[in-house]
């Protein structure tokens, strides 16, 4: 089985197709910045993109991903190491307590901006809305989300 | 900061050689009473001091009088600034603090200090543990002394350079300036020649006034945050070790059975699974429930196989406990007073007698702790040893409780403290680790345990429901003149309250009315609960609070003046106990609080702002909530203000922070979150029963600290009692409805 992530194409060997991603992502290949939370779909931290798209790499068997761009938490960053502006906006605005759902956070607010450069509260939220946070970090994440989304703009005007 | 700067697991060679210089002369180092001393023997290390940080002194207090210390500041001829911090980090944000409070009494430039997480050695750094809001406190004095002795020493090798008087010596940004004669030296350049002079008389420290504090009260972002936002390995389900097999292990879903027998044969013949077996158990909950583990080759493969198996448990002893039981007996026995007193005091029965009599009946449900990262341990046992990867509250209990079961001294067990995602209490009971240990024994390779999310909601140690059935009574003027409280709480061992069940008889307003009656009963338990955020205080300041605001509303009189007066004259109960209210601090809390928000202000219909105190953890918070609640009980929190007072601030992001988290958190419980049991079951496994607060519905939180002189306390836990009652009496201002039963989806509303 042949799975493209963060630009990069990984033999996968032993692995049955209905596993999840998210297992496959953390126990096959070592990308431990998506997290298990739930195993249900409920709470976000195993969010990666598919595509551009969030998803719940805990709900989605990895036969499903075959063929498809994945992007992960650690393919986030330019392939030089200048981080998302995302990732900068969250250490700028201290976000973290424990820190476990913000890979999470961060991947469905970078697939928010692809689609809404400019969002709102209301689109915030509605975007968000998958992603627990149970140090409760949620105005931060706003805060961050909507400072990143100056900055990308702002890099696009000038 | 660099990369460098924010790796969170690194432990260089270099830093080891130090730690291991240090113990040895620690060891040989009488000292008595000294609190620092000078590690010396390291060529070109620079200037290391160790010292001690935390409660007593472990070594001293045994009476061998060796100074074991567990924290060492070093730097070196680069610079650099290193802290080794013993304290776990669970998200609270103590990585950053110590060496904020060190770097500022050191005049360290902020960008040249780095953290470490030092190893977990009881025998040499003593309790090491983050809970109880208590690390900071417990560690304020030695970490300025420590700063504190190094800049002295510093100054003194640049004065001894230049030949001139200490005096006129100057610091700033790790720079010793000489202004007279326009010289200078880095600190990495006196390094070396610190090291060689010796450290100062504690006496001789002048520490810094807050006034003059550069780093102290501003906002820092955490030293971690570039390895959480680009998903660096740092939690302990990140740890992985070679040649490590994946473990899942399945309980008894009731507290108490065991396994009579269970499907090994078929499970060992699923795909990727190693082996699978029994595990007695210890008998203790806290220790090793009886079960089943799997050992596989990936967590799937071990998760899949968990789900296919099929145990025959044995639960002549297991859990019965029902809830909806309890809550029957409980308003039973609310009818009358309990038959334990905790408290009496004046002269009750005249008081309600000649007063206006209020009561209310109050009840909050058991919760669970749902920490985001399952509970998790990986452990590797050979040759008669056994080392563990734990994200723990409690290292050096855990290391402790893994010796105990295994019957090993605790010499042959090592344990490496990962990062905690998501303490909240849960993670200062060991179970996982002590789990972990045994299986790994068992299989015979290192193993990674990982608990799925139902597995970790059903063997929770969870914070324990309650009931108040409260009389009280105000006089003629409308002043609170009787509180009464019957207190039914539950105990597992027939005689004290179980964990977290507590209601101590001074605890806030029972030692500040003149005529009280506090009782207590106590219903039977077997579920297992524990300390969750705030132990005692989450549960006891809704109640509390909200029936003062009843007793308010019955006396006709307004909320935050009636607070006021039951606090009285400004005065500190036990002076220099910093466990005991200040009603001097109290008031001021709570009328910045008000004034902040704007208590008085009109509102439109619906809407009403909602004001609650509470103090614990040495912190004192005041707490107004504004509301809107429409005709179908849909309810809208728009904003909470917070006022509190923890002396002073360290880092006023982390302290933000952990007040924004408090609310959201108080609010989230009081809203949806109750644990139902059953049949000793637990009803609720997952978050898709367990709503969890979302984004949509997290409301607007404005924190404003009065910084103080006196000690500093932590603020992972005194913010959030008072929201849950800040709220309810929100409501009732909004809609005349008084809400006595958590949570709220319980009394109908929604959001």
């Amino acid at each position: 089985m042949q799975l493209t992530i963060n630009g990069k194409l990984h033999e996968i060997e032993g692995v049955d197709g209905t596993t999840p991603l998210l297992w496959v992502l953390r126990d096959h290949l070592g990308l431990v910045g998506t997290k298990y939370g739930c195993g249900i779909a409920q709470c976000g931290a195993c969010t990666v993109h598919l595509n551009g798209t969030p998803v719940r790499s805990c709900s989605l068997p990895v036969s499903a991903a075959v063929g498809q761009e994945i992007t992960t938490i650690e393919g986030l960053a330019a392939p030089d190491g200048t981080l998302h502006a995302l990732q900068k906006a969250w250490i700028e605005h201290d976000v973290a307590q424990c820190g476990y759902c913000q890979a999470g956070q961060i991947m469905s607010a970078a697939a928010l901006l692809k689609q809404k450069p400019n969002p709102t509260d209301a689109d915030i939220d509605a975007a968000m809305a998958g992603n627990l946070c149970r140090c409760g970090t949620y105005l931060r994440i706003r805060k961050a989300i909507h400072a990143a989304a100056r900055e990308l703009n702002q890099g696009a005007t000038s | 900061m660099s990369q460098a700067a924010t790796s969170i697991a690194a432990t260089d060679a270099y830093v080891r050689d130090i730690l291991r210089a240090a113990v040895a002369q620690a060891q040989e180092t009488k000292l008595d009473r000294r609190t620092f001393f000078k590690v010396a023997g390291l060529a070109g290390a620079g200037l290391v001091l160790a010292f001690h940080v935390g409660e007593q002194n472990v070594a001293i207090a045994n009476g061998t009088g060796v100074f074991a210390p567990n924290a060492f500041l070093r730097i070196s001829p680069d610079g650099t600034i290193l802290i080794y911090s013993k304290a776990p980090e669970i998200g609270q944000g103590i990585k950053t603090a110590f060496p904020l409070i060190i770097a500022e009494e050191l005049d360290a430039d902020w960008a040249h200090v780095r953290v470490e997480q030092a190893p977990i050695n009881p025998a040499v750094y003593g309790r090491q543990s983050a809970g109880g809001s208590r690390s900071i406190p417990t560690a304020w004095d030695q970490l300025r002394k420590a700063g504190a002795s190094a800049r002295a020493m510093l100054v003194a090798a640049a004065a001894k350079e230049w030949n001139v008087p200490a005096s006129e010596c100057r610091t700033a940004d790790s720079v010793v300036y000489h202004d007279a004669s326009k010289r200078k030296l880095t600190y990495g350049e006196l390094a070396n020649k610190a090291a060689a002079l010796p450290v100062p008389d504690e006496k001789t420290l002048r520490l810094k006034e807050r006034k003059d504090y550069k780093l102290l009260g501003k906002r820092f972002t955490g030293v971690d945050n570039y390895a959480i936002v680009t998903g660096q390995a740092a939690f302990g389900i990140d740890h992985v070790v070679p040649n490590m097999r994946y473990a899942a292990f399945e309980k008894c879903p009731k507290a108490g059975g065991t396994v009579v027998e269970a499907n090994l044969d078929e499970i060992k013949k699923l795909p990727g699974v190693i082996d699978a077996f029994v595990v007695p158990g210890t008998g203790k909950a806290s220790e090793v429930r009886a079960g089943v583990a799997i050992i596989a080759n990936s967590t799937w493969a071990a998760f899949s196989a968990k789900r296919a198996l099929k145990v025959k448990w044995d639960e002549t002893n297991a859990s019965q406990d029902s809830w909806t039981r309890a809550v029957e007996q409980a308003r039973e026995l609310a009818k009358q007073a309990g038959a334990e007193t905790l408290k009496e005091a004046g002269d009750y029965d005249n008081a309600l007698a000649n007063g206006k009599v209020i009561e209310g009946f109050y009840t909050y449900p058991f919760v669970a702790h749902a920490p985001l990262e399952p509970q998790n341990c990986t452990a590797w046992y050979h040759d008669g040893r056994i080392e563990l990867w734990a994200p723990t509250q409690t290292p050096e209990a855990g290391l402790n409780a893994v010796a105990n079961v295994l019957g090993l001294s605790p010499e042959k067990v090592t344990v490496h403290q990962l990062r905690v995602g998501g303490g909240f209490g849960r993670r200062l009971i060991n179970d996982f680790m002590c789990e972990a240990a045994v299986i790994a024994k068992q299989a015979g390779v290192p193993i990674k345990l990982v608990w799925t999310r139902e597995d970790d909601m059903q063997h929770d140690f969870f914070r324990v429901g309650g009931f108040h059935a409260f009389k009280g009574a105000v006089d003629k003027s409308g002043k609170l003149v009787a509180w009464g409280d019957h207190f039914i709480t539950f105990t597992a061992d027939g005689e004290r309250p179980t964990s977290g069940g507590e209601l101590r008889p001074d605890e806030f307003p029972a030692q500040l009315v003149p005529n009280v009656r506090v009782t207590q009963t106590k219903l039977p338990l077997k579920i297992p609960t524990g300390p969750w955020r705030a132990p005692g205080s989450c549960a006891l300041a809704f109640a509390i609070q909200s029936f003062l605001h009843e007793c308010a509303v019955a006396a006709n009189r307004d909320h935050l003046e009636f607070l006021l007066e039951v606090m009285g004259e400004p005065r500190w109960l036990q002076p220099g106990n910093e466990f005991a209210l200040n009603t001097g601090r109290a008031a001021a809390v709570i009328k910045l609080a008000a004034e902040k928000a704007g208590w008085g202000k009109p509102l439109p219909k619906g809407r009403g702002l909602g004001l609650a105190f509470h103090f614990s953890h040495a912190g004192h918070f005041a707490h107004v909530a504004e509301v809107s609640v429409d005709a179908n009980r849909k309810l809208t929190v728009h904003k909470v203000t917070v006022a509190g007072d923890i002396g002073p601030i360290i880092n006023l992001s982390g302290a933000e922070n952990q007040v924004e988290g408090s609310v959201i958190d108080g609010f989230s419980t009081a809203m949806g979150l109750e644990i139902g049991i059953e049949n000793g079951r637990i009803r609720n496994t997952n978050f898709d029963r367990y709503p969890l607060l979302r984004m949509p519905n997290a409301p607007q939180v404005e924190v404003h600290f009065i910084q103080s002189d006196f000690p500093p306390t932590g603020v992972g836990e005194p913010a959030l009692p008072p929201v849950a009652p800040a709220i309810c009496n929100a409501i009732y201002n909004a809609i005349g409805y008084r809400v006595r039963t958590l949570p709220l989806t319980k009394e109908g509303f929604t959001i």
